[in-house]
Formats: C-alpha cells, sequence, structure tokens
C-alpha cells in the first residue's frame, strides 16, 4: 500500500516526466490504431467480397496476434531499426485482428433477405455496401475498434524494449533501478487511459446500436 | 410484355432449375407461377430481373432480349418483392421507399410526394408511418411497406415472390384483397410467385403450372379448373375443385333471368335491402360480383331454393343450386 502511495506522490512531484511519457505512450496508440484501421477496414471488406483473401487476411490478423509483440519488435528491428516506427509496426500488428475480425463477422452477419432486396432493387455492390452492410455492421465493427485500442494501450507498454516513448520507459526503467515509485507512477496513466477508453468508446458503442457489453467481440487469438 | 423462349436454367453445381420453358407474359396483366417448392417457379421470376440469366434460351421484355439490357438499369425499373421482405432496418419507412427512386436519381421533392401517396394507396397514414423503423411494425404493416418500395418508381414489371407467405391467413386474405384493388389501379404487369393454389387461383389473370422443372399448364385460371391438363395439375388443385371453381365463378355469369315469383325492382332500396325470395321470406340479397361459391353456401343457409340478385336496386336474375350445378358441369344457362 506504501508503494502505491510513494507512486503517487511520485506522480504528483514528477508530473512533467509522467506528463511526457504519456504523450509519447497516446501517440503510439494513436497512430498505431489509424494505420491498423487504414489497413483492416478494406481489407476485411475485401475479405467479404472473396474468400481466398478471406483466408489471407484472417491469417495475417491471426499470425499478428499470435506472435509475441516482443518478437515482433524484434523481428522489426533489423528493418526499421530502433524507436518510434519499428515500435508502431508491432503495435499495428497486434492492433488489426479485432477489428479484422469483427468487421468481417459484421458485414456477413447483415441479414441475407436485406442485401437480396437491394440486389433486386437494383443496387450495385458498392451501393449496397455503403448503404445497407456497412451502417448496419457499424455497431460489431466499433465493438472490435474498442478491443483493439483498449489492447494497444497496454501492448504500448513494450515499445520501449526497442527504443520506442511511452509510459514503458518509466515502468521497465523504475524495475531496474528497484524504484517501485516510479514504476507505480507509469503504470497508473496507462491503466486509467485504458479503463477511460473503454468506458466512453462503449457508450458511443451503445449509441450505435450495439450492447457494448465486455464479450461483445470475437478475438480468435 | 414478357416472354420466354424455350429457356433452361442450370446452375453451377449442375442442377436443373427449368428446362425448356416458353410461355408469354402478357402486358398489365397478373400472372402467377404456382407449384411445389424446388419446381423452378422463383428461379423463373429471377430470370425477368437477370438476378439470374439463362444458360440456353431467350428472356425479352416487349421484344428485346434481356441480355441487352444493364442489369442495374433494368432492375431499377422492375418491382420487386420478396417473401422476407427485406425491410432495410437501419432507415424509416419513408427512407425505405424511397430507394429505387434515390437510386434513380428524383429530386426529393417528388419522392416526398411520393411516399406519402404510396403509404396512404397502401393504407397507412404517412403521418404516422412514415417516420417510423420496419422492426416496430407488424408482418402486414411491413408487407405493405414492401410492396410500396417496390412500386415507388411506378415499374412496368412487378416481381413478387410469395409476398403474403410469411403472413396469418387473416391477414394474408385481407392484403391479398387490397391488392387486388389496387393492382386493378396499375397498368403494371405482375408476376407473382406461390406454392398455394388458392392464391393462385385468386391473384392471377393467367396462371402457369410448374412440375419439376416444366411449365405444365399456362392458363387462365377457368380454363385450368375446366380442363386440368394432367393428372398432376389435377392432384395439384384437389379434390375439391368443383368448389375452387366456384370460387373464381361469379354469380351473374350463373344466374338464370329474373321471375316472377321473385320480388321486382320496386321497393329495394338497396342491395342490402332484404328482397322477397320465391318461398315468399325476404332475404338479403346477392350481388353480381360475389362468388357462386357465396352464392351456394347463402343457399344451402336458406330455406329457399332461390335466391335473387340484385344490382343498383334492381333484381338482375335469381340463383338457384340448379344453375350452380348447370355451371360446374360447363354449361352456361
Amino acid at each position: 500500500m506504501s508503494d502505491f502511495v510513494e507512486g503517487l506522490i511520485y506522480l504528483v512531484e514528477n508530473s512533467d516526466e509522467v506528463l511526457y511519457h504519456f504523450r509519447g505512450h497516446l501517440e503510439l496508440v494513436v497512430v498505431a490504431e489509424l494505420a491498423a484501421l487504414a489497413f483492416a477496414i478494406p481489407a476485411s471488406i475485401l475479405a467479404v467480397r472473396h474468400d481466398r483473401i478471406k483466408k489471407v487476411v484472417l491469417g495475417l490478423g491471426n499470425v499478428g496476434q499470435t506472435i509475441p509483440t516482443l518478437a515482433i519488435l524484434a523481428l522489426a528491428l533489423p528493418l526499421l531499426g530502433l524507436g518510434f516506427w519499428p515500435s508502431i509496426l508491432g503495435l499495428w500488428a497486434y492492433a488489426i485482428l479485432p477489428i479484422i475480425v469483427n468487421t468481417v463477422k459484421g458485414i456477413e452477419n447483415v441479414d441475407e433477405e436485406m442485401v437480396e432486396a437491394a440486389r433486386g432493387m437494383g443496387m450495385t455492390d458498392w451501393e449496397i455496401l455503403r448503404s445497407i452492410q456497412l451502417p448496419l455492421a457499424l455497431p460489431v465493427i466499433f465493438a472490435g475498434v474498442r478491443t483493439s485500442i483498449v489492447l494497444v494501450i497496454g501492448t504500448a507498454y513494450l515499445a520501449m524494449f526497442i527504443g520506442g516513448p511511452g509510459l514503458g520507459v518509466m515502468v521497465v526503467g523504475g524495475i531496474q533501478a528497484y524504484d517501485w515509485a516510479q514504476v507505480i507512477a507509469g503504470a497508473i496513466p496507462g491503466a486509467l487511459l485504458a479503463i477511460g477508453a473503454d468506458l466512453s468508446l462503449s457508450r458511443i458503442e451503445r449509441y450505435l446500436g450495439g450492447d457494448g457489453g465486455i464479450d461483445d467481440t470475437t478475438v480468435a487469438a | 410484355m414478357i416472354t420466354f423462349e424455350h429457356v433452361t436454367k442450370q446452375y453451377a453445381d449442375g442442377t436443373v432449375a427449368i428446362e425448356d420453358v416458353s410461355f408469354t407474359v402478357e402486358e398489365g396483366t397478373t400472372t402467377v407461377l404456382v407449384g411445389p417448392s424446388g419446381c423452378g417457379k422463383t428461379t423463373t421470376m429471377k430470370l425477368v430481373n437477370r438476378l439470374e440469366d439463362p444458360t440456353e434460351g431467350t428472356v425479352y421484355r416487349d421484344g428485346t432480349p434481356l441480355s441487352e439490357f444493364d442489369r442495374i438499369d433494368l432492375r431499377r425499373n422492375t418491382g420487386y418483392v420478396i417473401q422476407e421482405i427485406g425491410l432495410f432496418d437501419h432507415m424509416t419507412v419513408g427512407e425505405n421507399i424511397a430507394t429505387v427512386p434515390r437510386l434513380n436519381g428524383w429530386d426529393e421533392d417528388e419522392i416526398d410526394a411520393r411516399i406519402d401517396e404510396l403509404l396512404e394507396l397502401m393504407d397507412l397514414p404517412p403521418e404516422s408511418y412514415r417516420e417510423q423503423h420496419p422492426p416496430e411494425l407488424s408482418g402486414g404493416q411491413r408487407q405493405r411497406v414492401g410492396v410500396a418500395r417496390a412500386l415507388a418508381s411506378d415499374p412496368d414489371v412487378l416481381l413478387m415472390d410469395e409476398p403474403f407467405g410469411a403472413l396469418d391467413p387473416i391477414t394474408r386474405e385481407s392484403l391479398q384483397d387490397e391488392f387486388l384493388k389496387i393492382q386493378a389501379e396499375l397498368d403494371t404487369t405482375i408476376l407473382f410467385v406461390t406454392h398455394s393454389i388458392d392464391e393462385a387461383l385468386k391473384m392471377g389473370d393467367r396462371i402457369a403450372i410448374f412440375d419439376v422443372g416444366e411449365v405444365v399448364q399456362y392458363d387462365t385460371p377457368q380454363a385450368i379448373l375446366d380442363e386440368p391438363k394432367n393428372e398432376f395439375v389435377e392432384d395439384f388443385i384437389g379434390s375439391d375443385r368443383p368448389l375452387k371453381k366456384l370460387k373464381v365463378t361469379q354469380v351473374e355469369d350463373v344466374m338464370s333471368p329474373p321471375t316472377e315469383e321473385v320480388a321486382t325492382a320496386g321497393g329495394v332500396a338497396d342491395a342490402t335491402a332484404p328482397v322477397q325470395s320465391d318461398g315468399g321470406s325476404t332475404v338479403s340479397p346477392l350481388e353480381p360480383t360475389d362468388t357462386a361459391l357465396s352464392a351456394l353456401s347463402r343457399l344451402v343457409a336458406s330455406e329457399d331454393g332461390r335466391l335473387p340478385v340484385v344490382e343498383d336496386g334492381d333484381v338482375v336474375g335469381t340463383v338457384s343450386d340448379e344453375d350452380i350445378r348447370r355451371s360446374n358441369a360447363g354449361d352456361k344457362p
């Protein structure tokens, strides 16, 4: 308990340092997540259309989740060296699966009758996707995005191992120096960020028509 | 006009859905495709808006082979109602109906007016239904919206695949009646698929009876009932064929001229007022457009052998069970 109190004191006394690492952490999360969205959503749409692409895309997503992030980081090292961008690659690989699984599932679960009626009325594939499938799948897709964001917030702590920024710098540095106050001061903002993101995103999700629950994503890791 | 010329459709897995089907759907009529499930009637219908393409033979619309039409344009000019309706749950009733007019690039004022017009036609007051979402509606209301949506851009051809199939019998009956009225006001060519011979006899100007992959008989309801082409058709119609015949026959086709005994015009204010029958008692009269079946049931229930037929207050004829029996045997009185 006293460690926790010391951690809080450290947090207040070194607020500049904590804020600096927090900002670094946030940058990792935002960039990795945006990159994951930019890849996963179009890839999932292609996957729904073509079974062969679906196998590749789902396989890729699964591999990204199964290989330990540290290993991806290590693999990225010879390619991209140290720092911010190799960290993004590792986090990106980790973030895509929940989005892919939910986007594919969300689109495929749209009632076949609606799609058939739309096709029969003369909508093109693109119009069906844009005005029927995506709007109806939105809550499910969003649930995947939420899972993915929370995962990345946690995993971003590992970025420091290949010279990335983030709160991991404080935590790992603290462990090496046996400075528990610093470890806790680095852990608290990340935990709050994850919880806060989850709560606010699940509220948006409910607004979109999903149930915003904890178990509404299928992460086939 | 839609013409099927030696059309065969074989699916990629080798199943032959229909084989060498030829018939013509006349302009402005309702043609019902009826048969047991798996007989190819739905496939036949899907050839018309090119959801399927034939493997052999040609389907023509007004003389032009369908393969010369762009399939998207073709579908936007062809109404389409399916059994599951497929209303878009995330859109309002109004937006659902606006689907095809929007795709066709109508301007918003025109679309708005059209939505209200169709909702009124379907007996769904626009002010209460326009902004509702499909999950809030009952089965019958959903089906009405489905029909309204299919009629939205005033298509020349309307395809209906078991449109009333999923409804309870009472709702189905009343929707059929309403649709018959609406249909009389439209000059749309309608292709209607059902597995129910009763629905086919009720809705169709022409009926195409399907057995596995082929049209066994294509004719008017009356002609099919009078002369079923083979045992399959006879079985499909069922053993109550005489009763079904009475259901598609109108009183005016079987009635005899008015007789002395039956009260004439004097004193009859309206068609529902009781008039004297030949037994001397007063009964509520039949109308010329009633079915022969309802005349028969009234005869069975009454003590009189002959009932008057009244139109606009005049007795125009009388019906006895003799008349009905004679018409069933095929002679006109």
